[in-house]
């Protein structure tokens, strides 16, 4: 359901500010969203204030100089700093992206760092993705099939049909487009996002796969699939350059295609 | 204690099976009205700037009554289908987004068949 106002305690306070050292002359300010369960205290912002001089040039590499210099209560996920886990995905100035392939002078000012929007907060930046990654293993992605495999080889696939995965198998499932969706906002109990939608699909087109037909019939829902309303922020912001609407838009052929041609 | 396992809310209820009919038609009557509102333009502009006795003779033209019919049908089913989204997406509470469907569908039938018999009364009775 569509929600205007905060609940009161996740009205976001002030917090703490933590000054650069006297004499440092390349500073860049870091406001950072801040969380602890234990405390019951509502959210607040911190602001770190960073040598530029001695900080890497992603913001993850800010984030671990907070952790690792500033600051040790800061609590992220992070993992092989190059893109390829989608373990540190988080909003930075209003839109989702990794942290560690995003570039600090990508921005010109203040880095606004807060974590996936309209997700449970575990901890700072930390979201709970336990709903989101049922969601995953509801489509079954991995391959179904009847037929047993070739006794002395793999299931083989043409060029052709290869090439139908490209843009599909580098997700890494970082739920960045997912969580930039109204409708997964309003409606995640149901609707499946375009992360899943996308993951779905990939097994969909898989030339090997032999349950087509089923993985339809799973999507064909008002809800599950047609929750999208094709506004593209899934594309517009996924950190991998993948196009999760042209997904769900080629779901929507083929269903379409099964029931009128 | 929530003792139901993640996959098991996830999954819920199961696919309906359905929505690619709904999908569809929504954009079927959305490029059927592309040409078809251009009968409703000149019909307004008759409606402001014509005599009556000449409007109803343009509606009597059976090809023009055709597509003002068509038009009716076309934006009134279209409509519905629009606005059955729409409550889908905000109201999550089941029984009132039921009520609030079937109200909507209900309203729009009713303004359709209002606007079949004005178009049938103009060309029957002039």
């Amino acid at each position: 359901m569509v929600e205007f106002t905060l609940p009161k305690n996740s009205v976001i306070k002030e917090g703490k500010t933590f000054k650069a050292a006297p004499g440092v002359t390349n500073i860049r300010r870091f406001e950072v969203y801040r969380w602890d369960p234990d405390s019951g205290e509502n959210p607040r912002i911190d602001i770190y204030e960073i040598d530029m001089d001695t900080c890497g040039p992603m913001v993850l590499d800010a984030i671990l100089k907070i952790k690792n210099e500033i600051d040790s209560t800061l609590t992220f996920r992070r993992s092989c700093r190059e893109g390829v886990c989608g373990s540190c995905a988080m909003t930075v100035n209003g839109k989702n992206t990794l942290a560690c392939t995003k570039a600090i002078s990508d921005y010109p000012d203040t880095v606004k760092i807060f974590p996936l929007p309209h997700m449970s907060v575990v901890k700072d930046l930390v979201p709970d993705m336990t709903h989101f990654f049922a969601q995953y293993a509801s489509i079954k992605p991995w391959i179904e099939t009847q037929t047993p495999p070739p006794a002395d080889s793999e299931r083989l696939q043409s060029k052709e049909d290869r090439v139908k995965l490209d843009g599909l198998y580098e997700c890494v499932l970082c739920a960045c487009c997912s969580t930039s969706c109204p409708s997964y906002w309003w409606n995640s109990d149901r609707y499946l996002g375009p992360a899943i939608l996308l993951q779905a699909y990939r097994w969909i087109v898989d030339s090997r796969d032999e349950n087509t037909g089923e993985r339809l019939d799973e999507l064909e829902d008002p809800f599950k699939l047609y929750r999208c309303h094709t506004i593209m922020n899934c594309t517009d912001t996924c950190p991998k350059g993948l196009n999760p609407a042209k997904a769900i838009a080629e779901t929507k052929k083929l269903l379409t295609q099964r029931k009128l041609g | 204690m929530d003792f139901r396992t993640p996959l098991s809310k996830v999954k819920g209820l199961g696919s309906a099976k359905s929505g690619t009919s709904h999908w569809w038609l929504q954009r079927v009557t959305a490029v059927a009205l592309v040409p078809l509102s251009y009968w409703l333009v000149i019909l307004l502009d008759m409606t402001l700037n014509a005599p009556y006795q000449e409007t109803v003779a343009w509606m009597n033209e059976p090809f023009h009554s055709v597509c003002i019919i068509a038009w009716v049908l076309a934006v009134f089913y279209h409509s519905a289908l629009g606005l059955q989204v729409v409550i889908e997406d905000y109201v999550s509470q089941e029984g009132i987004k039921i009520v609030a469907v079937w109200s909507v569908n209900l309203v729009f039938l009713l303004f359709a068949l209002a606007a079949l018999i004005a178009v049938f009364k103009i060309i029957l009775v002039g």
